[in-house]
């Protein structure tokens, strides 16, 4: 067995450990232990309450992120690719990346009410301003001899784009995918906790209120868990993918 | 001895058999300088060597004659032809290789005929003949990061051979390879212009290896920049790889190159 | 970008953005958008008021104890990381899960544990900030130059001259890449905090003027709190290229 695993397993150990440890003094009254978090995690898993509240979850979710992704690689494209876009829209995307756009929630809870449409802006404000960016970003660093080599070769403007800019840059936008899609988690629990307690948000409140704290645990702990899980397939598709991309200059 | 010319002189005497003429380039970054009024030939199936210190504009003239840098001043034609852009007849290899990462060693070699719409098996058959030319047999599956610096500068010769254009444009390419791999190299580029009817252009800071290679050197100066000599070495060429080295004539001309240029080294 | 031969400044497009935004209250399109002189003249309004001088001193100090923790257990953690094979292996996981995970889910037991106060929301805000600080020193530390290890070991440097004087500012650019990354992040978890949690700081601002329809107010806190925002990166932005240019040369 590898020692790497070996270290994972132990710290995995360590840290459940000390919250069953935690659970069992208790350090407090709205702190259950591992056990019981996980008894109330395999019994909502199995009677179905988790596949019901995902259901609700990921719609705005996926929508945010699939709308962010569309609307973000176009941006970031245009962007990146002309300097007067640049100088009009990336400040906008500047300022929106520094800005704590969570205070929006309130004007688009007036403008859009408190269903799908608000939720499903919240995620895109979270998710978009990092894919434009690093689109943008991506495409403006595209090695000036892999452009200069084509040109050499007679490519013509949509040939440098395809076959040059875009491949070169894709390693730089899915990573910026990923961390969209990272926001849009944030995005999607922070809409459920904060208009409507829907999907995962509406076990949360709903277990808080009563007490049930082992559910209400159990329902945080399998959205960061689903959250890790999925982003860490994102990367590890990301290394199949690139594999070697960002290698094989002369810098290196 | 070397024959030595004033770049006006020697343009005149080869202007027939040039296969690429500068004529009276200028060239201006914002208030920087980078070319004034450059004249030069390069004779047809020859190897010409620029050469001088860095900021001499050596790979600025090397661009515009690729075409990939407007001049701001003057013309360049290539077989008799003003140019106006990048165009077949010249190909280009750089000094940081720019190969896709992403593409394999055939798709590499295969890329300028690609950008061309060969078809795919025709092109293909032609990388692959090149890919064996340069040494390269084995590794056409290969990724340039599975490469060394020395090998991914054949994958981007070969990619230059592989269009067949009459005249090649080397920037400096054996500067990110170590010295060993560099002296074969060079010991190739002799075959090669030897074997293939091309004419080269060589960008190279290396007073050696220009001496080394070249059937013509324009040494450079820069501040304003200018051709400050041309230096056609006469006898060593046929004495075969091993003795260029230890000829005398080889040491002169590095002497006096050097003795030229020193005053210009800070 | 450049019209006319002039060099245009990099962020005047907001210029005409603002113009735009005034047009469009201006036309009355929308009751969501009041005129931006309107917005504006609200804006040397309320900044004077009690209840936005408390609203404001109650997130600086939210945010500021916040990102003090972060900085203060994010930096020494990441070095230690960088430095200690073991306790990189035990952390690592873990820091790599936080950075990204949805970390306002975490935010109710926040509340459940500590209250519906100041103390969750310096929490929160520490939680949001910590981990890519500590990511970054860590990564600091691990690129040191390995020669420069060595020069101080063959001087006979201690351990301790070791950390202060090599390894600390080896890895300042690093460290303070971190810290600029993990500031902008406190400033998202100290809105989402105050939003969540609601009674305090801008959230009850926020609050107040979208039930009572003041959107004139609403725009104008929220340009304040953005440029606060964008200035604060800005400014972390500046210190990180004045230690870059040594970045560069190690």
């Amino acid at each position: 067995m590898n020692r790497s695993l070996v270290f994972k397993l132990l710290s995995a150990v360590l840290v459940f450990g000390a919250w069953e440890i935690g659970g069992r003094i208790p350090i407090s009254y709205a702190f259950p232990t591992f056990l019981e978090s996980m008894e109330a995690f395999a019994r909502m898993a199995f009677d179905g309450t988790l596949l019901r509240a995902y259901a609700e979850t990921l719609k705005p979710l996926v929508l945010g992120v699939a709308i962010s992704a569309l609307l973000g690689i176009g941006f970031g494209l245009w962007i990146g690719l002309s300097a007067r876009s640049e100088w009009f829209f990336s400040p906008i995307f500047i300022v929106m990346q520094a800005a704590p756009l969570a205070a929006l929630i309130p004007l688009l809870v007036m403008a859009y009410g408190i269903g799908l449409t608000s939720k499903v802006f919240v995620v895109c404000i979270m998710a978009m301003p990092v894919i434009v960016l690093n689109t943008a970003g991506a495409v403006r660093n595209t090695p000036a001899s892999l452009k200069e080599m084509g040109q050499s070769f007679l490519a013509d403007d949509r040939q440098i784009l395809l076959k040059i800019v875009i491949p070169a840059a894709s390693p730089v936008i899915f990573s910026g995918l990923r961390l969209g899609v990272s926001a849009g988690f944030i995005g999607a629990v922070l809409a459920e906790l904060k208009i409507t307690p829907t999907g995962v948000g509406d076990i949360i409140s709903y277990s808080r209120s009563i007490a049930d704290y082992p559910s209400m645990y159990a329902a945080i702990f399998s959205i960061i868990l689903l959250a890790v899980l999925f982003l860490n397939l994102l990367e590890k598709l990301e290394n199949v993918l690139f594999e070697g991309n960002n290698r094989g200059y002369v810098s290196d | 001895m070397s024959q030595t010319e004033s770049s006006f002189a020697g343009a005149q005497r080869l202007g027939p058999d040039s296969a690429v003429s500068v004529r009276g380039v200028s060239k201006t970054y914002g208030a920087v300088e980078a070319l004034r009024n450059m004249s030069l030939e390069f004779p047809r199936g020859q190897l010409t060597s620029l050469l001088g210190p860095s900021g001499c504009g050596k790979t600025t003239l090397l661009k515009i004659i690729a075409g990939l840098i407007p001049a701001d001043e003057g013309e360049v034609e290539v077989n008799g032809t003003k140019i106006a852009g990048p165009g077949n007849d010249r190909a280009f290899v750089f000094q940081d290789f720019a190969l896709l990462p992403w593409a394999n060693v055939l798709r590499n070699v295969a890329f300028g005929l690609e950008l061309r719409g060969v078809a795919k098996s025709e092109r293909e058959a032609v990388a692959e003949r090149y890919i064996r030319n340069v040494g390269l047999a084995g590794f056409e599956k290969s990724f340039p990061h599975e490469l060394s610096g020395g090998m991914r500068q054949r994958v981007g010769l070969a990619r230059a051979l592989s269009v067949n254009a009459d005249v090649l444009l080397l920037d400096e390419p054996f500067s990110a390879v170590d010295e060993q791999t560099r002296r074969k190299f060079q010991e190739d580029l002799l075959a090669l212009v030897a074997n293939e009817n091309k004419t080269f252009i060589f960008v190279t800071h290396s007073i050696e290896e220009a001496v080394y290679v070249s059937d013509q050197i324009a040494i450079l100066l820069a501040r304003p920049s200018r051709v400050s000599e041309i230096i056609r070495p006469s006898s060593f060429r046929e004495k075969g790889v091993e003795n260029i080295r230890r000829d005398p004539e080889y040491l002169d001309i590095v002497d006096q190159i050097w003795a030229s240029l020193r005053s210009y080294v800070e | 970008m450049t019209a006319f031969g002039i060099r245009l400044p990099a962020m005047s497009s907001l210029l005409i953005w603002g113009l735009l935004w005034e047009i469009v209250g201006q036309l009355d399109l929308t009751f969501f958008v009041p005129p931006l002189s309107q917005v504006f003249a609200t804006l040397f309004e309320i900044i004077g008021t009690p209840v936005f001088v408390k609203a404001l001193t109650e997130t600086a100090y939210a945010f500021v104890m916040g990102v003090f923790f972060a900085i203060v257990i994010g930096i020494p953690v990441g070095i230690l990381m960088g430095k200690s094979r073991i306790v990189d292996e035990l952390l690592l996981p873990w820091v790599n899960i936080f950075v990204s995970a949805p970390l306002t889910a975490l935010v109710p037991v926040l509340m459940v544990l500590f209250g519906f106060g100041l103390t969750s929301i310096i929490i929160t805000t520490t939680l949001f900030a910590i981990w890519i600080i500590i990511l970054n020193a860590r990564a600091g530390v691990r690129q040191i130059n390995r020669s420069l290890v060595e020069m101080a070991r063959s001087f006979g440097a201690t351990p301790l001259d070791a950390f202060t004087k090599i390894y600390f500012w080896a890895a300042l650019p690093e460290i303070l890449g971190g810290v600029r990354i993990g500031v902008i992040r406190a400033v998202k978890g100290v809105i989402i905090g105050q939003l969540l949690i609601s009674i305090v700081g801008f959230g009850a601002l926020f609050e107040l003027y979208a039930s009572n329809f003041l959107m004139g107010h609403f725009w104008a806190v929220l340009i304040i709190l953005f440029a606060l925002a964008f200035s604060i990166s800005e400014f972390l932005g500046y210190l990180e290229r004045k230690v870059a240019y040594y970045a560069a040369k190690r």
